[in-house]
């Protein structure tokens, strides 16, 4: 675990990508294959399973650090991170490990079937025997959510400089269903690979900032409506079909309705596409989707009310082959080729036509009554690339919905937030009262954040645990894609994406808005 | 009557008619060292130790109205005997004794218990009430010993070096500036001051302080002059252009909050030092046991939750509400900027830039 906990520390000392990249280069140079194959996985968010739950951690170690639970919990909201908490709180090893990474995921697996008495035995000897930064890995690994300050394109980058081998390959060859358990690192990167289900990397557009007619000439660029769902991968192949989410989830089971996709599709199809609720012909909002999201079965209700269809908008595999690298005006042919019979579950997405900016700009001002969330541009002559690029693909989405509201509570935020208050609950007025509607968290500075901050700690009314209710004074604007009706919140309405989109200094808090100018809002489809 | 109480405009000793580091304007005000948040603005009479004394001069612009007593001496006021012993936070802080009818009160303003080698050390003081802040009151700040961190800032300074980087430090102008410079390893390559820092270390030196050779930040020096070096700035001037002239270089904060990792991602720096002024948990839970107080009063910082820490170790806690910036960490460490020195801000402007 040295190796991997001196990573970590080279990781957590800079802030600039190449010395990031050069730290995990230094690694895979040094560590054993098998821990190579757990960073890499655990880099790509493949975690061990818990074994342990967060509350029974949170006990033994205020019982070995000799500290009430309550002041544990109180640490706790300042840090911000339950594995660093931990790691702080208890007193200095006894002895030292020199076990590897592996060792250690190894004994944090096996302790699933053990007792709870067990488990606090073996938990607490191993806490006394690693130093500080191995604890609070060893801890990380325990409570899951393992980010190291490094994402998966940039290991992906380092994994190219140690191997020798195309960044893309290895995304690719890195994507889907694997585990450290059932390969080798030599099998995982070197061979040539059989996993049916292996999806391509996806490609995400950047959001488009500048004036759109910085793009150069529209005859250059495909347009279509940017859907509000789930982004998603079909794949059929070997006569079985295959459903990936953008989080890299399978989730063929959740969405029946695509069974129909292995009578459309012949063997070696992937498409890229959006997963989509459509009923009587129309998309429905997101807020539809969610309703099925979670749900362990999906009852005949559900499936009748809020049907799922999938709209194309890619192909990235034809006939077995690999279309990645062909300019998008060849897979735009190809697809329409595959969807020319219409389908209500298999969609095509259609392209805007449009000879001038101002005329897409016009379409883009639909998009809210068309349900959607505004235009994608794509280039013609694009290759289907991996990951967040800039250049070919952008999202040009509409501009936000907002509504001016005052903050009635603030909690403290996690990670690099942590001791600061940075998630805020926001009211509007209602027949003189002041109802709570959304919470936000993002959208300030950071000179704004801690002057927010500042006020919030001179101007608290009430303190429960790790939030503070304050006076209500200060207003902010708040910006949101979408409003519906919920019966899960006080307000009755549901935002979709509420974040602070200024502070309004100007404004008292008797000027914000009321709950009937949200509701004339309403989305009533 | 209480021998001392919280009231607006700060701790007020009535039999003495004086009041402790106040926030708002008073008559009379004694004043336990130099942080902005401690001595501020607009007293009529300002009294503090012989040490604390020039700085204060310098950042209130005070002139006839500052009064001195050197550490330990007795200061008699309505029949009430105020004291001052080193609190150790920087040089020339100090708590304040005050004695009345055979009853001790402490105040401690801010203050810790380490050596660092340039504040007159922490003296325990025995009290039947303690007033004590709290700015690192929770189990999670231990700090290191000031060596080891030392030893990490030179081991820092050193690598850049090697890779070509100058080493820029950010800390308090008053207090922590000296602390590194009087404790880190000068062999290693030549120290340069941002302004702010540089005036302050000029007060010191004036009033006798053994520091190394240093050079002052000016617009005539050359890239090439700082090559190598370590450059000590205060926070205020991280992410202004005053800095860009040491590109290449890497970043570290000196700072208590640097021991969270939140923190010290969210400050952008390359490194940060966990060195700070104040105590940790354990020894603010040290200093409370053996001032022997049975009444403590807990004033900036994690105050309630001292406060019911110390209730459940069985004595008797209060919190107390001030305007102390203990637990407002980001305010603190924007010092500087808070409150204003013209002669600092006008002395760092650089050529074509803004101040700093």
């Amino acid at each position: 675990m040295k190796n991997f906990a001196n990573l970590f520390t080279a990781l957590d000392q800079t802030t600039k990508t190449l010395g990031k990249i050069d730290a995990l280069v230094e690694y895979f140079r040094q560590a054993p294959d098998t821990d190579k194959l757990w960073a890499i996985a655990l880099l790509s968010h493949r975690r061990p399973k818990r074994t342990v739950n967060t509350t029974l951690l949170a006990t033994w170690a205020s019982a070995q650090a000799g500290l009430p639970l309550w002041l544990f919990e109180e640490s706790y909201h300042v840090v911000g991170d339950l594995a660093e908490t931990i790691t702080l709180l208890l007193p200095p090893p006894q002895t030292a490990s020199d076990e590897s990474l592996t060792y250690w995921i190894e004994f944090i697996r096996v302790l699933a079937p053990l007792t709870i008495e067990e488990k606090q035995i073996q938990i607490q000897a191993a806490w006394s025997r690693l130093d500080h930064t191995e604890r609070f890995v060893f801890n990380k690994l325990i409570t899951g959510g393992f980010r190291m300050g490094v994402s998966q394109q940039l290991m992906v980058k380092a994994l190219a400089k140690h191997t020798g081998t195309r960044d893309t390959i290895l995304a690719h060859k890195l994507m889907g269903n694997w585990s450290p358990d059932q390969t080798s690192f030599s099998q995982l990167l070197e061979e040539e690979q059989h996993d049916i289900s292996r999806p391509y990397p996806f490609y995400l557009a950047y959001a488009l900032e500048e004036d759109v007619a910085t793009l150069g000439t529209p005859e250059e660029w495909y347009a279509e409506h940017k859907w509000d769902g789930i982004r998603g991968q079909i794949i059929v192949r070997d006569r079985q079909l295959f459903v990936w989410s953008r989080g890299e989830e399978l989730v063929t089971d959740k969405y029946p309705e695509y069974a129909v996709m292995l009578d459309l599709l012949p063997d070696g199809t992937v498409l890229d596409g959006e997963i989509l609720p459509f009923l009587d012909d129309r998309p429905l909002s997101f807020n539809h989707l969610q309703t099925r999201i979670g749900r362990k079965t999906l009852s005949t209700k559900l499936l009748r009310e809020v049907p799922v269809a999938f709209v194309a908008y890619d192909v990235l595999e034809w006939e077995e082959t690999d279309l990645r690298e062909r300019p998008m005006h060849d897979r735009r042919t190809i697809l329409e080729t595959i969807c020319a019979q219409p389908n209500p579950v298999l969609r095509l997405s259609a392209l805007v036509t449009f000879d001038t900016w101002e005329a897409l700009a016009a379409e883009r001002r639909r998009a809210r009554e068309l349900v959607s969330e505004g235009i994608m541009l794509k280039r013609k002559t694009s290759p289907y690339r991996t990951g967040r690029r800039r250049g070919d693909w952008w999202k040009w989405k509409i501009d936000p919905l907002t509504v001016d509201a005052v903050m009635i509570y603030a909690m403290h935020g996690a990670g690099r937030r942590a001791n600061l208050y940075t998630d805020y609950t926001f009211a509007v007025w209602d027949q003189g009262q002041l109802v709570p509607f959304t919470k936000a968290y993002s959208g300030l500075t950071d000179d704004e954040i801690r002057a927010v901050d500042r006020w919030i700690k001179q101007n608290t009314l009430e303190r429960f645990g790790p939030v503070r209710s304050v006076k209500p004074e200060l207003v902010f604007e708040i910006a949101f894609e979408g409003i519906a009706r919920s019966t899960r919140h006080k307000s009755g309405i549901a935002l979709r994406f509420p974040r602070i989109r200024r502070w309004r200094q100007d404004k008292p808090a008797a000027e914000a808005d009321t709950l009937d100018n949200l509701r004339l809002l309403l989305d009533e489809r | 009557m209480p021998l001392l109480e919280f009231t607006d405009r700060g701790i007020y000793c009535p039999p003495a008619g004086v009041y402790l580091d106040p926030w708002k304007p008073v008559d009379r005000a004694l004043i336990t060292h130099g942080h902005a948040d401690h001595a501020r603005w607009g007293h009529a009479h300002y009294l503090c130790t012989e040490a604390a004394a020039p700085v204060i001069r310098y950042r209130l612009r005070l002139e006839n109205n500052l009064q001195t007593v050197r550490y330990g001496e007795s200061l008699l006021i309505n029949g009430v005997q105020f004291t001052f012993h080193p609190a150790g936070h920087i040089p020339g802080s100090a708590q304040i004794r005050v004695e009345h009818q055979g009853e001790v009160w402490v105040f401690t303003g801010d203050y810790k218990l380490e050596d660092d080698g340039v504040s007159e050390p922490f003296e325990l003081v025995r009290c039947h009430t303690f007033i004590t802040e709290s700015t690192f009151g929770l189990p999670v700040y231990r700090w290191k010993p000031q060596q080891a961190i030392m030893e990490d800032i030179n081991a820092w300074w050193r690598q850049n070096r090697a890779e070509g980087k100058v080493s820029v430090i950010a800390g308090y102008t008053l207090g922590k500036s000296q602390r590194i410079l009087r404790n880190i390893d000068t062999t290693i390559g030549n120290v340069f001051l941002h302004g702010a820092v540089d005036n302050i270390l000029e007060i010191f030196r004036a009033q006798g302080m053994a520091l190394p050779a240093t050079h002052r930040v000016t617009s005539q020096h050359r890239k090439q002059d700082f090559e190598g070096a370590l450059v000590i700035c205060p926070p205020s001037a991280v992410g202004s252009p005053w800095i860009r002239r040491f590109l290449p270089y890497s970043l570290g904060i000196a700072s208590g909050w640097m021991s969270l990792r939140g923190a010290r991602r969210r400050r952008g720096a390359d490194r940060g030092f966990a060195l700070s002024d104040h105590v940790d948990w354990d020894s603010l839970n040290t200093a409370v046991r053996e001032t022997g107080a049975e009444r403590v009063y807990v004033t900036h910082g994690y105050t309630e939750i001292y406060t019911q820490w110390l209730r459940e170790q069985g004595l008797e806690a209060h919190a107390v509400q001030t305007r102390y910036e203990g637990e407002l960490s980001e305010i603190v460490e924007g010092e500087e900027k808070t409150h204003p020195d013209p002669v600092e801000e006008q002395e760092n402007t650089t050529p074509g830039g803004t101040t700093a």
